[in-house]
């Protein structure tokens, strides 16, 4: 198989902060395929979101990527690019969509300035060229009347044409990857269906792949090919995501997985995980997910699980690859305080 | 800053850990204490013409660090005894200024209505008044202004910014659900007001307060300067000023010493009012800039 | 937007109204009167005799429809001190006023702009502890004391521009076009420059906290995102933005800055309306402060409109 798009290795970015050294993404290695769509799926606070900034280098002091992280597009090490040769990839070769349309976009500039911008950043040329390019996106990504809403500002939209906006400002240079942060997040249901099915139309006409961030498996179900599941800063299952929803691996997956709704137990209480995810200051040692855990035994708390292959493009971080049989004793979980020290 | 929770420790001991705030209130605390013991240390008495014909417009010296002024008086002994004149109009003005301006703005707020919009659209037509002008031209007639006069007057026109921050406060604290419940349980205006909205006013009132008495000293002096000030037998740091402003290319010290008194006094209430917001209200950092009182206009003399 | 506009507008003449009625009656509410000055040659007949024949002695309403109607005909009184109209009197101090509050005004928002932007984004940096601290100190100087210091400095331990006045009173007439402009810029020199440090503290301090509020809004990220250099994210997309509280801040700053301009007319005997207005003190020139006062908060309302058309203009958002 060809090199992939993408090939991240060991990613870490750390936040230096008065209370200590928050490690958020810690050890993070994944791939991404050309034309690929792919879930990363975890709570918030599980450095997913973290993942997302550090591809494309935004991550502010005092966050940091550590020395030994390799980020591996398309043959560069964006780890290892200057500030300058990075800005040449952001929104050309890598572009991003965020979370919340209402403050993604600039107040005061309108939605066909914002995106032509790109265009005269990456591509130069003529203002007029730049602005036919705005109005043309504005009509890819589905807007009536583009030309009469490209002189219009953000707030005279409404939040799913704002959604648009941004993804037309992200697509307009015809990027490689696009990452997608929790896009559908902040919308109504079913603006949040459009929003999906829009990237999933134009993901298969533009051929670009999809980093799709999000808490919601249900979105991931929809839209991605495979699934990543991150927890504590690290990578904790990893399949294809049929293969993921038939056969989960990880208990933290599975919890995720219960906290779903389905369809027609939509009224039954959900189930849902157990305390909370610790800082990111003080991981618990050994498994990060032990405290929570119902399967949870000794070897849990002393010894930190590597990511164990359990099948074809199929990995989780849980001992439970050794000892299967350990699945049988389901209990409560000891939300001890094992791995509490040194917490605030 | 995080490390400081808000209920940590007392306001005080926030205070006194704020490093530029210490600074702050040493001046002040020196202030205080010149002002009521001042004249027990000065070897003058401040009215006394020391030798109206070898010692007047004397520069700086050993023996008179500040200078004498064109009377012959000891210009170190009249600063001290300034002090005392200046803080206390000061003070005086602005807690009157305080005590209208946050009357009016709970009344207009809680109101409501077409009170409150009555209310506003006068208190916009006070806004628009220069508050130098107004005072010139009040003086001009009001000439010589006894003491108490000058400080109603500086009092009467200085309320109306705290009483638009007042009034923002009491329409947001007004709707709060705590408070509509408290008036669905039969609580009186009176309670409601004193109980639920004083508390959530109290802190940008305090910042205001403390930002306006550096502004009002230094109107003072400036309307000293102008010579509708408050007049001897009185000296205000602002009266020395006025005695020597007329040869000051070649008195520069008569204009210098008071004016260095004035600009420490009013960069010590300055960074104390920033300081006491800081340490008030740490969310007040992040808000919207316009409702920051410390970088409201200032309107010095 | 043309509607806004019509409303603004009837706002601020009603504000006018407002202003002119409280200037009135807060005036004539000061003890004493033109006439009530101490004199041992003045009987107190003459003095009534005066008060009669100036219409000071009627009901205040009575004498408050008098003025209103009188200032309508654009009477606004005599000037004892001037010898003139108020009405001509001010008409000449009146652009003047303008042309020194303008020019430090503008280049106190030049550069307490550039500089506040720059303390932002080297938040507690050398750069922004050395400048916070020196402004500081220049917001807390009294404006009269602050221009007096410059004006010892500058025009008489080291004499290189002149210590007042407009135009060099006997040399002006005779010279060139072009000498005749560096005079006049050489008279402009001391006032604008200490009414520009004075006023550029509080500019600055509010471009500050408005530039740090604005730089870590999520669209200041998608602006990084979309690959702009940090020049143009900072210059344009986060200035613009932090641009709108400074218009507001523009219309609030008014009142105060008139007053400044009196103390630096006053120190640098600038002949503006302050200047006027200050020595009508010792002439108890009623008139002309009263004039003075309402001429002043009408430039003060009638900028606080141009600072709001400016604020359409900045602010989609407040256009509907």
């Amino acid at each position: 198989m060809a090199d992939p798009l993408l090939r991240v290795r060991d990613l870490r970015t750390y936040f230096y902060t008065e209370n200590g050294v928050a490690r958020s993404v810690d050890g993070v290695s994944f791939e991404i395929g050309a034309g690929e769509t792919v879930g990363l799926v975890g709570e918030s606070g599980c450095g997913k979101s973290v993942t997302a900034l550090s591809l494309l280098r935004l991550v502010r002091p005092p966050g940091r990527i550590e020395s030994t992280s390799e980020i591996l597009f398309d043959g560069q090490d964006l780890a290892k690019l200057s500030e300058k040769e990075m800005r040449k990839i952001r929104g050309a070769r890598m572009a991003m969509v965020f979370q919340e349309p209402m403050t993604a976009l600039n107040p005061v500039f309108t939605v066909g300035d914002q995106i032509a911008e790109v265009v005269r950043v990456h591509h130069g040329g003529s203002k007029k060229e730049a602005w036919a390019r705005a109005v043309q996106m504005l009509e890819t990504v589905g807007i009536p009347a583009p030309e009469q809403r490209a002189t219009e500002y953000p707030h005279q939209l409404s939040g799913g044409m704002r959604q648009r906006v941004v993804i037309a400002m992200a697509l307009v240079m015809n990027p490689a990857l696009v990452i997608a942060d929790e896009p559908t997040t902040a919308l109504d249901v079913t603006i949040q269906a459009q929003i999906l099915e829009l990237m999933r139309e134009l993901q298969q006409r533009l051929g670009t792949s999809i980093l799709l961030i999000t808490h919601d498996l249900g979105v991931v179900a929809e839209t991605a090919s495979r699934v990543i599941v991150m927890y504590g800063g690290e990578i904790v299952e990893e399949a294809p995501v049929d293969e993921l929803f038939k056969n989960a691996h990880h208990p933290y997956t599975e919890g995720l997985l219960n906290a779903m709704p389905q369809v027609g137990h939509e009224r039954e209480r959900l189930a849902t995980i157990p305390g909370s995810v610790p800082p990111p200051t003080a991981w618990p040692k050994a498994c990060r997910f032990h405290d929570r855990c119902p399967y949870a035994w000794d070897r849990c708390a002393t010894e930190h699980p590597p990511l164990y292959q359990i099948g074809p493009g199929h990995s989780s971080r849980c001992h439970l690859a050794e000892e299967p049989e350990r699945r049988a004793d389901k209990h409560e979980p000891f939300v001890v305080m094992a791995g509490a020290e040194g917490r605030p | 800053m995080s490390s400081i929770g808000p209920s940590s420790r007392s306001i005080v001991g926030r205070l006194l850990a704020h490093r530029s705030a210490r600074w702050a209130l040493a001046v002040i605390a020196l202030l205080v204490v010149a002002a009521i013991a001042g004249p027990w240390f000065t070897a003058h008495a401040g009215h006394e013409q020391l030798d109206i014909v070898k010692l007047k417009n004397t520069p700086p010296s050993w023996r008179y660090p500040f200078g004498t002024d064109q009377y012959s008086r000891d210009l170190l002994t009249r600063v001290l005894l300034g002090a005392r004149i200046s803080l206390a109009v000061a003070t005086l003005a602005v807690l009157l200024s305080t005590t209208l301006g946050t009357a009016y703005g709970l009344i207009s707020g809680y109101a409501g209505g077409a009170v409150d919009a009555a209310m506003m659209r006068v208190l916009d037509g006070f806004l628009s008044i220069p508050r130098v002008l107004l005072l010139i031209a009040i003086l001009t007639l009001w000439n010589p202004v006894p003491l108490s006069g000058l400080i109603l007057l500086l009092g009467a026109t200085g309320w109306f910014g705290v009483s638009r921050i007042v009034r923002a406060q009491t329409l947001a604290t007004r709707h709060l659900e705590y408070v509509e419940s408290a008036r669905a349980l039969g609580a009186g205006t009176g309670r409601i007001l004193l109980r639920h909205v004083l508390p959530n006013i109290v802190t940008p009132v305090i910042v205001t307060a403390t930002l306006a008495v550096g502004n009002v000293i230094a109107l003072e002096a400036g309307l000293s300067y102008l010579g509708v000030g408050a007049r001897e037998p009185t000296p205000s740091w602002g009266s020395i000023f006025f005695d020597g402003v007329e040869f000051f290319a070649g008195n520069w010290w008569v204009v210098f010493f008071p004016g260095v008194a004035i600009v420490a006094t009013v960069l010590a209430f300055n960074v104390l009012g920033d300081a006491l917001r800081d340490v008030l209200d740490p969310r007040q950092l992040h808000r919207s800039a316009p409702v920051t009182p410390g970088t409201q206009p200032r309107e010095n003399g | 937007m043309r509607r806004q506009l019509a409303a603004r507008l009837a706002q601020s003449l009603i504000v006018v109204i407002i202003v002119t009625t409280i200037s009135f009656f807060v005036i004539r509410s000061a003890p004493g009167d033109p006439f009530s000055y101490e004199s041992t040659t003045i009987t107190p007949a003459i003095r009534d005799h005066w008060r009669e024949q100036f219409g000071y002695n009627r009901p205040l309403p009575v004498q408050f429809i008098r003025y209103v109607t009188s200032v309508a005909h654009g009477e606004l009184g005599y000037s004892f001190q001037m010898h003139e109209p108020v009405a001509v009197a001010l008409a000449a101090a009146v652009p003047r006023t303008l042309l020194l509050t303008g020019l430090a005004l503008g280049l106190s928002f030049l550069f307490g702009i550039i500089i506040g932007v720059l303390q932002a984004t080297h938040r507690d940096g050398w750069f922004d502890r050395v400048t916070s601290a020196v402004l500081l100190f220049f917001y807390s100087l009294p404006d009269f004391w602050a221009a007096l210091m410059i004006l010892l400095l500058f025009a008489y331990w080291w004499p290189v521009l002149p210590a007042g006045n407009i135009v060099d009173p006997v040399m002006h007439d005779y010279m060139g076009g072009w000498e005749a402009l560096v005079d006049r810029l050489r008279h402009l020199a001391l006032p604008v420059l200490s009414f520009t440090l004075l006023t550029m503290a509080g500019i600055t301090r509010y471009q500050r906290a408005a530039m740090i509020e604005t730089l870590p809004m999520d669209f200041i990220r998608t602006a990084r995102a979309k690959g702009l250099s940090e020049r143009r994210i900072v210059w344009r997309h986060a200035l613009r933005t932090a641009l709108t509280p400074m218009v507001a801040l523009l219309g609030l700053m008014l009142p105060a800055l008139l007053g400044g301009a009196l103390f630096i007319e006053k120190v640098f005997a600038w002949p503006g309306m302050g200047l006027l207005a200050a020595g009508a003190v010792a002439a108890r020139d009623y008139d002309l402060v009263t004039a003075t006062v309402i001429a002043g908060s009408v430039m003060v309302v009638i900028g606080s409109f141009f600072a709001d058309l400016l604020h359409m203009a900045i602010d989609p958002r407040v256009r509907e």
